[in-house]
């Protein structure tokens, strides 16, 4: 690992160390680039992964204080996680299930093919799909991901088993063990899946794709990068000529410390991410930086997401194996028949003991019913909905100034709206998984309602006009030239595909694009 | 002259056995369990144990699950007066007698205040607690990390039967296994 001056005014400043600033880490020491990448969290590993479901929680989530707002659910359900996201080295990479989705051609001109829907505040991305299928396929064979470039498929577990059962049942044409960057045989350094549940604790093989054991270390290796760990960058600092020149953080003493920079590129999870901005105000940028515009941390997109349980009369055993490897694909048309605008996935899904009581049921189930339905957990099949949500402008990252954090600064304040059409697409996931279950043998289907998010995107979005986001087609915002975001923030429509796939793929792009711009000295 | 609890500063005391054959008891050196309380009292911790019972009632299982539950929420109500405060003016609420009453009547004084801040602190972390402890995972049927066991692969995770296997097109082949 290299040890980078505090005054080194040519290196790139990463903020965050996910499937974005992991990844555009490696991509751009690999090409020569010196970066500092600064995270938040600790680094764990294989060994330190912790196995017991609360502990491995606690380990790798973040946990300070945020605040929430609006009509959704989520506020009263689970008022201090409106949303779940990693402080750990890799980021929401170690407790990622790995399904590596792409989004669809129809779903990045959303705009064009959804036409003007009331209330939501669509654009078209302002990336061609040919260009983003290259780089998606790049982040597939970066990742290994299985039934792409002639990975096979993970193997059908007991879980899996009833969810296609009843999928076909039901008629479902596209259902298989899914597009997961998760090995099913070694490969790239990285062990197989040996099945063990539970993805979400961190993979103890490392078959499961992070940046923790793939992209970072790859790094480090180069010579040029430096890693600095429970460091959390507090202020990005400009010049006279409104460029961003340094980064504030603080050390793991808590101590203040600045980084100068070349160039800053910014992927803390969309919340952290609005709020670093939001925080970074000057007297240029008296409403934060890079949002001249008014629209940093707008249009706040979190997917339309619940759970759908089946008990059976049988015993099924869900922990076992591949956490989220079952997914059916028939839903993701964009089909107004429905009665919403674009679609969703089918996501199998196993949570652990306290979780499944914690989050995966209605907050009103108490008693007998949900001693009843605890005792099944062994006989018990899930389902993830996991479908687009639509952009609001008035869905957004604010901060808090009543609530501070360890030190002193204002927390995010999370506003989400919930548009009609979340509504509607959430009812119809709810009643084709009940539909499926019961097709399956299900004595009785139990739903939750909308659950924090954990897919944050599109609240620093990348659009033609610099009116309707943040940041132009390469990530890089509209008023800073040498300011960029990397993570789900950019993302012009949420789409329903998991964000992961997409974020790497944008960061592998976004490499090339810096590494260009730094040679011609345009930044 | 003071007790042994009295002098580690305890404000209340929570007791039990565990029921002979209980899989708890090869976790100690006897059945008879019991549990210091910092800012509750006996009494309301009685209660407390009551009402998660009710909350998450699991017929066969014995009350030292039950019991973290309030040790978790005398945590709290040690560290934080709000949480203190939370308690004290909700157990009262519960009605006198709720610790000894019957479950009907339990049911009955809950759902009279299942909207409260109380209510709600007392459910959450029932589950919170209760379902994360180890104590109950073999309740359940749940098998604990399986890492050092080498996961499930050969160990059942495909082992269901009342079911049709999946085409090969549509899951994947066990790496290294003979294909069939």
């Amino acid at each position: 690992m290299a040890s980078i001056s505090h005054d080194d005014t040519n290196a790139v400043v990463i903020i965050g160390s996910g499937a974005g600033g992991g990844t555009l880490a490696h991509e751009l020491t690999r090409r020569g680039i010196r970066v500092v990448l600064l995270e938040a969290g600790a680094r764990q590993s294989l060994a330190s992964f912790s196995q017991v479901p609360g502990e491995a929680f606690a380990q790798l989530t973040w946990l300070e204080p945020r605040t929430q707002s609006g009509s959704t659910t989520v506020v009263e359900d689970y008022p201090t996680l409106p949303s779940w996201t990693a402080k750990t080295v890799g980021g929401t990479t170690v407790h990622w299930t790995g399904m590596a989705l792409r989004a669809s051609p129809w779903e990045v001109s959303a705009r064009t093919t959804y036409g003007t829907v009331d209330g939501a505040s669509l654009i078209d991305w302002p990336v061609d799909y040919k260009e983003l299928l290259h780089y998606y396929q790049l982040a597939e064979k970066r990742m290994m991901v299985t039934r792409r470039n002639g990975n096979p498929g993970l193997p059908a577990s007991n879980h899996f088993k009833v969810f296609h059962y009843g999928a076909k049942r039901l008629g479902y044409k596209q259902v298989h063990t899914g597009y997961m960057a998760i090995n099913s045989r070694p490969a790239d350094g990285r062990g197989m899946c040996i099945q063990q549940g539970f993805c979400v604790q961190g993979c103890k093989t490392g078959a499961k794709w992070s940046t923790l054991y793939t992209e970072i270390p790859r790094a480090e290796i180069t010579g040029n990068l430096e890693l600095r760990a429970e460091c959390r960058a507090v202020h990005i600092e400009h010049g006279a000529d409104g460029r961003v020149n340094a980064v504030v953080y603080r050390d793991p003493a808590g101590n203040e410390q600045r980084q100068k920079a070349r160039v800053v590129c910014v992927a803390c999870n969309a919340v952290e991410t609005s709020r670093l901005l939001l925080l970074s105000e000057s007297a240029r940028f008296p409403n934060g930086l890079a949002n001249s515009s008014d629209q940093v941390g707008r249009h706040f997109c979190h997917h339309t997401g619940c759970f759908v349980w089946g008990v059976f009369d049988k015993p099924i055993e869900f922990w076992r194996g591949a956490t989220l490897a079952g997914l059916v694909l028939d839903e993701t048309r964009h089909d107004p028949k429905r009665g919403f605008a674009g679609g969703y996935h089918l996501e199998m899904a196993a949570l652990d003991l306290p979780s499944i009581a914690i989050a995966g049921f209605p907050q009103t189930l108490w008693g007998r019913e949900l001693g009843f339905v605890m005792e099944q957990y062994r006989s018990m099949a899930g389902i993830y909905v996991n479908g687009e949500d639509l952009p609001r402008s008035t869905n957004r990252i604010t901060l808090n100034p009543d609530v501070k954090d360890q030190f002193g600064l204002p927390v995010a304040n999370i506003h989400v709206d919930d548009h009609p059409n979340n509504a509607a697409m959430r009812r119809h996931g709810q009643q084709q998984s009940k539909a499926l279950f019961e097709a399956a043998g299900a004595i009785k289907v139990l739903m939750s309602r909308q659950t924090p998010a954990t897919h944050n995107m599109c609240a620093a979005r990348m659009s033609r006009e610099p009116k309707d986001g943040v940041l132009n087609a390469h990530g890089q915002a509209h008023d800073v030239a040498n300011l960029f975001v990397s993570d789900g923030s950019a993302m012009s429509t949420p789409s329903s595909a998991n964000p992961t796939l997409t974020i790497v793929a944008l960061a592998l792009r976004q490499a090339d694009f810096i590494a260009r711009q730094m040679s011609m000295r345009a930044i | 002259m003071m007790d042994r609890r009295e002098f580690l500063g305890a404000t209340g005391v929570l007791t039990g056995v565990l029921a002979a054959g209980s899989p708890l008891a090869l976790l100690g050196p006897g059945r008879a369990w019991a549990l210091d309380l910092k800012a509750l009292t006996s009494a309301e911790g009685a209660a407390l144990l009551a009402a998660a019972r009710t909350v998450a009632p699991h017929d066969k299982l014995d009350d030292a699950p039950y019991a973290l539950v309030v040790q978790s929420l005398d945590g709290n109500a040690t560290r934080e007066a709000a949480t203190l405060a939370l308690l004290r003016q909700g157990i009262p609420t519960l009605g006198a007698g709720f610790a000894t009453a019957a479950e009907s009547e339990r049911v009955a004084a809950l759902q009279a205040i299942d909207t409260t801040p109380f209510f709600k602190s007392v459910r959450a972390t029932t589950l919170m607690t209760l379902y994360a402890s180890p104590l109950v995972y073999s309740y359940f049927g749940y098998e604990g990390e399986a890492f050092s066991k080498g996961g499930y692969l050969l160990r059942g995770f495909n082992d269901l039967r009342w079911l049709p296997e999946v085409p090969l097109a549509d899951s994947g082949p066990i790496f290294g296994a003979k294909s069939s």
